[in-house]
C-alpha cells in the first residue's frame, strides 16, 4: 500500500500544520501547562477559522452537515492536530468541533431530533459510560449495571468509572445488562438524560492526565421509558464494540502526533545542546535512540495507515486497528521517554510539554483497550477466531 | 477508595508571615473570612513563580485583614481545584463568592454521596 499523501491531502496537511503553529502553540504558552481549555473568546474566534477553513464538524458524515473527511485522511490530520502541548487529549481544544458519539448516529428519528441534532449544533453535549468498577478490558463480561423493565420501561441500578465529561453532559450513552444469563448477547444502550432522578455523578477520578478528570456514576433506581433504548433491546455490545474497534484508529494517531512533536523537539535539542565540548547529536547514544524515535514512529504511522485504508474500504480492520493502536501507543511512549531522556533536566519540568505527554501517553496503554487485550485480539486472528 | 474530598485542614491567619512560610509548590486553597465561611477557591499552577505561597502572599496583599486560608499541595491542581468548587457547589447552592464573579467557563455537577 502505498500511504503518501495525495496532492489534496498534502494541503490539507499543510493547513492545519499552519494552523496549529500559527494558532495554537501561541496561545499556549500563556496558558496553564495542564490548561485543557481555551479562553471562550479564543475558542470563539478559532472555530470561526477553522469553519472558514471548511474543516469544522471534521467527523461529521456529510448528509449530516460535515465536511465529509475520509478516514485516511483523518488519521493524516489528526497526526497534525495533536501536535502541541494539550493535543493528545484535547487536540486544537476541539475548535475542529465535535461530532458527538457514533452510535447517535444510528438513533432513530425521535432520538435524533432529540439528541443528535442539538449535539451538532452545539446545545448538548453527551458521554459515553461502558466502563464499570468491575472491569473496563472486558465489557461484555463486565458489565453489571442492571437495567430491569417495570412500568413500560426499564430501571437501571449500577455504576460506572472512568467516565469523562459526564458531570458537564446533557445526556449519555449507557450500556446495562438486560439478560444476565446471555452474556454479551444480553447488554443494551440507552440514552439516559443527566436530570433523570437517580443519575447521579457521585465523584471526580483523578489521573495522571491532570488536565482534565473522570467521573464515577451512580444509578439508583433511574427509570427510563422504552424511547431511551438506542438501537436494539440485548444487542447494544455490538454497538459498543463497533465504536471500540472504530476509535482505535483515530486514537493512534494522536500518539502518533505526540510522537513526532516530541521527536522534533529532541532532534532540535540534540543539535543545539553541547556536553563536555561535543553536540549531543554528534554523540552515538544520542544518536541512536533518535534512530528508534524515528523507527517508531514510522511503524506505527504505517500500521495506523493501514488500518485506515482498511476501514476506507470496507474491509475487516480490527485486527490492523488493534495493531495501530498498540504499535502506536506503546511506540509512541517510548518516543515521549527518550526525548525527556535527551533533554535531560529540562525534560521533567513543566517549561516543556514532554512532561505532560509523559504522563498522558502512559494512559494510552491502557485507554480504549489496554495493550493486553490489543496483543489479545491480533493473537485470535493468527490462532483461530475460536480462541477465547 | 476514594480520596479525601473536602478539605478540613484547620483554618490559618491570612497574613504575609504566615504565607512565607508555605512551601513553592502546586496545589489549591481556600480563601475564608473571619468567621470560616469559604469566600473564594484557588489552585496554584505551575505558572506561579513559587506555587502556593506565591498565591497566598498575593491573596495576604490584595484582602483586607481577617481572612483566614488552608492549602492542600496537590500535582493535579486543575482537577483538584475543578472538583473543590463542584464540591462546595453541591454542598452550598453556589460557587463561593469570589469565585461566582468570574466562573470557570464550563463547570461540572456532581452529586457526591
Amino acid at each position: 500500500m502505498d500511504f503518501e499523501p495525495s496532492s489534496e491531502q498534502q494541503m490539507l496537511i499543510d493547513q492545519v500544520r499552519r494552523y496549529v503553529r500559527e494558532e495554537i502553540i501561541p496561545l499556549e504558552a500563556k496558558l496553564d501547562p495542564d490548561a485543557a481549555e481555551l479562553d471562550p473568546a479564543d475558542q470563539a474566534r478559532l472555530v470561526e477559522k477553522t469553519k472558514a477553513m471548511g474543516l469544522y464538524g471534521i467527523d461529521i458524515p456529510r448528509e449530516f452537515g460535515g465536511p465529509d473527511i475520509d478516514i485516511v485522511t483523518r488519521v493524516l490530520l489528526a497526526i497534525e492536530m495533536a501536535q502541541h502541548r494539550a493535543g493528545l487529549y484535547v487536540p486544537c481544544y476541539g475548535t475542529f468541533g465535535g461530532a458527538g458519539l457514533a452510535q447517535i448516529f444510528e438513533a432513530n428519528e425521535d432520538q435524533k431530533e432529540r439528541y443528535l441534532y442539538p449535539t451538532l449544533r452545539g446545545e448538548k453535549k453527551p458521554f459515553f459510560g461502558l466502563t464499570e468498577p468491575s472491569g473496563g478490558s472486558d465489557p461484555a463480561r463486565a458489565i453489571q449495571t442492571k437495567a430491569e423493565r417495570k412500568d413500560n420501561g426499564w430501571v437501571l441500578n449500577g455504576a460506572k468509572i472512568f467516565i469523562s465529561g459526564a458531570d458537564r453532559a446533557q445526556y449519555g450513552i449507557v450500556f446495562a445488562r438486560t439478560d444476565a444469563s446471555k452474556g454479551r448477547a444480553g447488554i443494551t444502550c440507552f440514552i439516559i438524560d443527566a436530570d433523570t432522578p437517580g443519575f447521579h455523578v457521585r465523584r471526580v477520578v483523578h489521573t495522571l492526565r491532570s488536565s482534565s478528570y473522570a467521573t464515577e456514576l451512580e444509578f439508583k433506581d433511574c427509570w427510563v421509558s422504552d424511547h431511551q433504548v438506542l438501537g436494539e433491546v440485548n444487542k447494544g455490545f455490538a454497538v459498543a464494540n463497533d465504536r471500540l474497534t472504530r476509535q482505535r484508529i483515530p486514537y493512534a494517531a494522536g500518539c502518533i502526533g505526540i510522537a513526532i512533536a516530541a521527536h522534533e523537539m529532541a532532534v532540535e535539542w540534540a543539535k543545539m545542546r553541547s556536553t563536555f565540548g561535543e553536540k549531543l547529536a554528534n554523540r552515538q547514544a544520542i544518536q541512536w535512540m533518535l534512530v528508534d524515535n524515528e523507527i517508531d514512529i514510522r511503524t506505527a504511522r504505517h500500521f495506523t495507515l493501514e488500518a485506515a485504508e482498511k476501514a476506507r474500504r470496507g474491509l475487516p480492520f480490527r485486527t490492523e486497528a488493534a495493531i495501530a493502536k498498540l504499535t502506536a501507543s506503546e511506540g509512541g511512549g517510548r518516543v515521549v521517554d527518550r526525548a525527556m531522556q535527551i533533554h535531560g533536566g529540562m525534560g521533567m519540568t513543566k517549561d516543556l510539554p514532554l512532561e505532560r505527554w509523559y504522563r498522558e501517553m502512559r494512559i494510552r496503554r491502557v485507554g480504549e483497550g489496554p495493550s493486553e487485550v490489543q496483543r489479545m485480539v491480533i493473537a485470535r486472528e493468527i490462532l483461530g477466531s475460536n480462541l477465547r | 477508595m476514594a480520596l479525601r474530598l473536602r478539605l478540613d485542614k484547620p483554618w490559618r491567619p491570612l497574613t504575609a508571615e504566615e504565607a512565607t512560610r508555605l512551601p513553592g509548590q502546586l496545589g489549591v486553597y481556600q480563601v475564608a473570612d473571619s468567621v470560616g465561611t469559604i469566600v473564594f477557591i484557588g489552585e496554584a499552577g505551575a505558572r506561579s513563580p513559587f506555587g502556593l505561597r506565591s498565591e497566598l502572599q498575593r491573596e495576604a496583599r490584595e484582602r483586607r485583614p481577617g481572612h483566614q486560608f488552608r492549602v492542600e499541595v496537590n500535582q493535579q491542581y486543575r482537577t483538584r481545584w475543578f472538583e473543590l468548587l463542584m464540591v462546595h457547589k453541591a454542598d452550598h447552592g453556589s460557587l463561593p463568592a469570589d469565585n461566582a464573579k468570574n466562573p470557570p467557563p464550563s463547570l461540572g455537577r456532581l452529586s457526591p454521596s
